[in-house]
């Protein structure tokens, strides 16, 4: 019972993975990635005092911006578009400090720094006043939730059809296969965009979670966000032959970026050598998407960093894998519209473009 | 209209599901292929249906549009009713409003699932739901109807009530390729394929395969040559491919405690297997 129990799991590779390289990644993350203490934080000090706050302030306060003509609306516009976490502007006494409440941990260290600076500074933090943990996390949330639909939901509806035999009848009958995808995805793509408008609703009604940006750039970075998970979907149900293997590739997919995107544990505290993993994570993006539209007010403007790339990773995986899809949905169909074949049957019946007629060659 | 794969070869990469196969389906008959597991008969199918590129051969089918096919699966949603299911294919197929209710309507009445009309399809019973699965396959009235062994797990009864759905289909003019494991099902057919390893053993009209079927076969409680014999009922029954030998030891005529049988298709497919299998390294 026992050999064979070894045997039957060493030909299954996911559970094999699961086995072996779970403990390992979660020990790469919780090892390096699991940090809430941020060593410094992105600093801008505006007005004509300038470079003297600059030279004052401790190495904690990562200046990356010194502007001496800046205003405090400029200090503003630097923390609304993420630029920095920190904005000095001098010129007053005390010296005001705006504080980004949006990147929660940056602002916690910030204001803890601040704190030890007595009255020489005046600390306001914006865009989350009261450091609230729901405020930020309802926003990446809202992208976990749709990760969620995307990749799990999907997967299963996808490889339940492959699994029941009837993707095999849809290969068959006269329906394109972009079609059928479109047919299969649709569904989800409406009731992910209808979970993620109740839990948008939840999250201002429950947590008093501010709304500061424009809506249709928040829905637009979700459709966008939404064709990469689905086409994550899709993907893992074209190398998904039965329900649980999808489960358990999708949780392959879904564990890193509820670990790496930033949602928990901040990408600046994060090791360099993990923190790279969740650049490559499409939450990552949404995420900062969500934050900076709901919490910040930004414009897409100031967004165009995440929106351009979730758009080139949902033309990338969203076009692969229905691609992928399609080639399981298709495999004898002619690439080509097919030649007449000879005989009785093509001679009174050419068969259609994509239709039953070919030969090896079109196959 | 004649429906065909001629020398069809299908590869999944070093084992070859079919070899130079060639089978025609006539409109108005039916065809069925029987060989043991492995045999290639799901291939030849799918190769039929397009579902399978074919490495070597053509095929010749009629459009989507007038091909109906029923797998090996269920064949149907399970979370949809049957009248959902049937609805679903037939709007695929472009039917619609009142030549499709009639067309349900007839459908169901002659597969018996008119009182399940409206249940799920996975409460169906598995004669039901095959049944469904056919109903939906011919739907749009199919020129070319491939089914994958619609018959097989599912009660006597449910079977004679698919067989007289089949013979509807061939008698309304549908060529109709089926496989299945039942051999006395094959018999019925107007022409019979046997499959085994991807080749084709022996193909025609029963009478026929039977008449040209060459050798003798026997029965005894102890085969002669045990890699010529097989087991049916409480006697084994053994194949002679060139006929009883006569020894000096033995007068012209059968071993001692061996008996003439007169063969059925399991013998003469059986017979046929072990010929191929003794004679040609697998």
């Amino acid at each position: 019972m026992i050999v064979k129990e070894f045997r039957e799991l060493v030909r299954d590779r996911r559970t094999l993975a699961m086995l072996i390289v779970m403990p390992l990644l979660l020990l790469v993350i919780f090892g390096y990635a699991a940090n809430f203490y941020v060593s410094s934080v992105k600093t801008a000090v505006v007005g004509p005092q300038a470079s003297q706050v600059v030279a004052m302030l401790p190495s904690f306060f990562d200046v990356t911006v010194t502007e001496p003509g800046g205003t405090q609306a400029d200090a503003r516009t630097l923390l609304r578009d993420n630029t920095v976490d920190v904005a000095f502007v001098t010129g007053k006494t005390p010296v005001p400090a705006l504080v980004d409440g949006s990147n929660l941990f940056a602002a916690q260290s910030a204001v803890a720094a601040l704190n030890k600076a007595g009255d020489q500074v005046k600390t306001q933090v914006l865009y989350n006043p009261g450091l609230k943990t729901s405020w930020v996390m309802v926003p990446a949330i809202i992208g976990l939730i749709l990760t969620f639909i995307g990749t799990i939901i999907t997967s299963i509806g996808m490889v339940r059809e492959r699994e029941s035999g009837t993707l095999e009848q849809l290969a068959v009958m006269p329906i394109r296969p972009s079609r059928v995808i479109l047919g299969k995805i649709a569904p989800y793509f409406l009731v992910a965009a209808l979970d993620m408008i109740i839990v948008t609703v939840l999250g201002i009604l429950l947590f008093s979670v501010p709304f500061n940006g424009n809506p249709l750039a928040f829905a637009l970075g979700a459709a966008i966000f939404l064709f990469v998970v689905l086409g994550l979907g899709v993907f893992i149900s074209t190398i998904s032959q039965t329900v649980g293997q999808a489960i358990q590739t999708a949780f392959f997919f879904l564990l890193p970026q509820i670990l790496l995107s930033g949602m928990i544990f901040p990408l600046e505290a994060m090791a360099a050598g993990v923190r790279w993993i969740g650049y490559l994570l499409p939450l990552t993006y949404f995420t900062m998407i969500s934050q900076g539209i709901m919490l910040r007010g930004a414009p897409i403007a100031s967004l165009w960093l995440p929106f351009v790339v979730l758009t080139v990773m949902a033309v990338v995986v969203f076009t692969g894998a229905t691609l992928r899809f399609r080639r399981d949905l298709a495999p004898g169909r002619p690439a080509r519209p097919a030649r007449p074949a000879h005989g009785p049957a093509a001679a009174t019946e050419p068969a259609a473009a994509g239709g039953q007629a070919n030969t090896a060659g079109t196959a | 209209m004649t429906y065909a794969v001629r020398s069809a070869t299908v590869r999944f990469g070093p084992a070859v599901a079919l070899d130079d196969v060639t089978v025609e389906v006539p409109g108005g008959s039916v065809v069925a292929v029987v060989g043991g597991d492995g045999a290639g008969k799901s291939t030849l199918l799918r190769a039929l249906a397009g579902e399978v590129s074919l490495d070597a051969g053509t095929v010749e089918a009629p459009p989507r549009q007038r091909l109906g096919y029923l797998p090996a699966s269920s064949g149907s949603w399970a979370a949809l009713t049957v009248t959902q299911n049937i609805d679903f294919v037939a709007g695929i197929y472009g039917l619609a409003s009142d030549e499709l209710a009639a067309r349900r309507a007839e459908l169901l009445d002659r597969a018996a699932l008119t009182p399940a009309a409206g249940r799920l399809a996975a409460q169906l019973s598995g004669g039901m739901r095959r049944k469904l699965g056919f109903v939906m396959a011919i739907v749009h009235r199919p020129a070319l109807l491939i089914l994958d062994e619609p018959t097989t797990g599912i009660d006597p009864v449910s079977r004679i009530d698919l067989w007289r759905l089949v013979s509807e289909a061939a008698a309304s003019g549908a060529a109709v390729l089926m496989s299945t494991t039942y051999l006395d099902e094959a018999e019925r057919a107007g022409h019979l394929v046997v499959l085994d390893r991807g080749r084709v053993l022996v193909q025609g009209p029963y009478d026929r395969v039977r008449a040209d079927f060459a050798g003798d076969i026997t029965q005894a409680s102890q085969p002669v040559r045990a890699e010529w014999a097989w087991r049916r009922g409480r006697v084994r029954h053994e194949y002679w491919p060139g006929g009883v030998p006569s020894t000096p030891s033995t007068p012209p005529g059968l071993p001692p405690g061996t008996t003439a049988v007169e063969p059925d298709l399991e013998d003469i497919v059986i017979a046929l297997s072990l010929a191929r299998r003794n004679t040609v390294p697998s």
